[in-house]
């Protein structure tokens, strides 16, 4: 009997349909409004990968010693070195970083015994190109620039 | 059908899939009809093939492990969990214990994201648009955590062989606590929603059974089976991570359809919370990593190591022949095994229900090819 009258009641229904009325408060709101409101991600996020130069001097922390371009599974980074005649050093020349096929497991960070290397906050990484989104020294070393929208 | 006019020919093939929305992915289900009711089914699979195993035996044990989260992506770090166990057992060395409990709160948290994202999309699947919105938000906050401890939402690459990597965060401990406390209220919500709703109930019950003795047939796990009334747990049967100094039930049901798997996940979420509690209270200070060669060589030698991964068993097997590399990975899924009852689920159901059990089983097809 009390069945019956809950069903004909529509009390199943009912009670549902509070939770949807107890959610259409403003204050449950969650949608981010993405570009115009640009989301903080947290600290260790492994976003862009990023070439730490010495800020004082301006010549990068890498000693190209190659470990992260071993430790890749991907095999995407390349390290070019050549030897200074005079200190008898490597030094670095070139450094390419191919974003399309990384995954951001983070080895390649992990492996660099100079934290050279760095997966950081940013995480808009489209290029128009496919060659676009092989990243050369330069660009890892100043971070890309992506474009800034205004609400 | 030669010689046979539309009227009285009684058999049709469909295919649904592998661009139909409710087959979560991937996957083609080629129907044979009679009318409305459904007289056979065939799974057709490997749209999302990449060779996970065929990777591993060309990589690193250290350098396989971010390919393993991309099998199951909506519970990757149960993924990872169970690599690094298998790895760890090859090299005989075990996670330190702040290791082992962060592991355990970690993949709890994963469970309840894996299960929220199931019921989200289930309901979608039947017809209950709302609770998709409310189960997306609630993972959300799982997923934060994800990123403030290691960097990454989805494939997380959270544990190393040997422990962890990352120190936990400040407020890590907060963060849980209170994702914990905002968390069972919502389940409630859920069940609020939908338990009584009558048309939920209609759309679920008596569909999709499968009997205990049929499950086993199949080596189905998880969920699917627990529904079925069999109280088979991993984390009880065989603890990995000390999962044996928690307490928590195991949710089982009896009558095995698609109704008591929707019941049993919902139990599953409550208790994920009950462990993580108790896991909050035992982290201690220590190392995070236990001693691992750089170089990792494992003994020749093989192992088998599975755990209670949202889905089911997720099994890792892994032959060493002493190289640095895996001579064979063999990954056993549950969604695999589970997706293979699907025919037994579906014979004599409506074209309706199909939806509704492909639904439950829960699927992800990364993992079903791998
Ligand atoms: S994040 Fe991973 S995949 Fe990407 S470059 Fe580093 S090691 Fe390679
Ligand atoms: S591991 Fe670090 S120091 Fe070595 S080559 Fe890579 S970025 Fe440079």
């Amino acid at each position: 009997m009390r069945k019956l009258i809950r069903t004909v009641l529509l009390v199943d229904l009912l009670r549902g349909l509070w939770v949807t009325l107890r959610n259409q408060h403003p204050k449950h709101i969650y949608t981010e409004q993405y570009p115009a409101q640009r989301p903080k991600v947290a600290e260790r996020f492994r976003g862009a990968p990023r070439l730490n130069i010495n800020p004082d001097t301006g010549e990068t922390l890498c000693i190209g010693c190659n470990l992260c371009a071993l430790a890749c599974p991907e095999n995407l980074i390349v390290v070019g070195t050549e030897r200074d005649p005079k200190t008898n050093r490597k030094v670095l020349t070139t450094f390419t970083y191919d974003t399309s096929r990384c995954m951001f497991c983070g080895l390649c960070e992990d492996a660099c015994p100079v934290d050279a290397l760095e997966l950081t906050q940013d995480f808009e990484l489209a290029s128009y190109t496919r060659e676009g989104q092989i990243w050369d020294r330069q660009m890892l070393e100043e971070g890309p620039r992506p474009t800034q929208y205004k609400s | 059908m030669a010689g046979s006019t539309f009227l009285d020919s009684s058999e049709l093939v469909l295919n649904m899939g592998p661009q139909h929305p409710s087959t979560h992915g991937v996957l083609r289900v080629i129907l044979k009809l009679d009318g409305e009711k459904v007289i056979g089914t065939e799974c057709v699979i490997g749209y999302l093939h990449r060779g996970v195993e065929k990777i591993g035996e060309n990589r690193t044990y250290v350098q396989f492990a971010p390919y393993v989260d991309r099998m199951d992506y909506v519970a990757a770090v149960s993924n990872g969990l169970g690599y690094c166990l298998a790895v760890e057992k090859l090299l005989s060395v075990e996670a330190p214990p702040r290791a082992q409990v962060t592991r355990v709160i970690l993949t709890e948290l994963n469970r309840i994201a894996s299960h929220l994202l199931w019921l989200g999309t289930h309901a979608l699947d039947i017809g209950a648009i709302t609770p998709l919105f409310y189960t997306l938000r609630e993972r959300e906050e799982v997923l934060k955590i994800f990123e403030k401890y290691c960097g990454a939402r989805l494939t997380t690459h959270a544990f190393r062989i040997g422990g962890l990597q990352y120190e936990l965060y400040d407020g890590f401990e907060e963060d849980v606590a209170k994702f914990c406390d905002m968390f069972l209220p919502k389940v409630d919500e859920y069940e609020e929603l939908l338990t009584d709703n009558r048309i939920w109930v209609e759309r679920l019950k008596g569909v999709g059974i499968l009997t205990a003795e049929q499950c086993k047939a199949y080596g189905v796990t998880g969920p699917v089976l627990r529904a079925a009334g069999v109280a088979w747990d991993l984390r009880k049967a065989q603890p990995y991570s000390g999962y044996e100094q928690y307490d928590f039930d195991i949710p089982i049901r009896q009558n095995g359809d698609t109704f008591d798997r929707y019941i049993v996940r919902m139990e599953e979420m409550r208790q994920s919370v009950r462990i993580i509690r108790q896991a909050l209270e035992r982290i201690e200070p220590g190392p995070i990593m236990a001693k691992v060669p750089k170089v990792i060589k494992p003994p020749v030698g093989e192992v088998y190591v599975s755990i209670e991964a949202p889905k089911g068993e997720l099994g890792y097997f892994i032959v060493s022949d002493g190289s640095t590399q895996p001579y064979r990975v063999r990954v056993r899924p549950p969604s695999f095994v589970n997706l293979q009852a699907l025919d037994q689920m579906c014979r004599g159901a409506l074209v309706a229900d199909v939806v509704a059990i492909i639904g439950t089983i829960d699927i992800v097809l990364g993992e079903v090819d791998r």
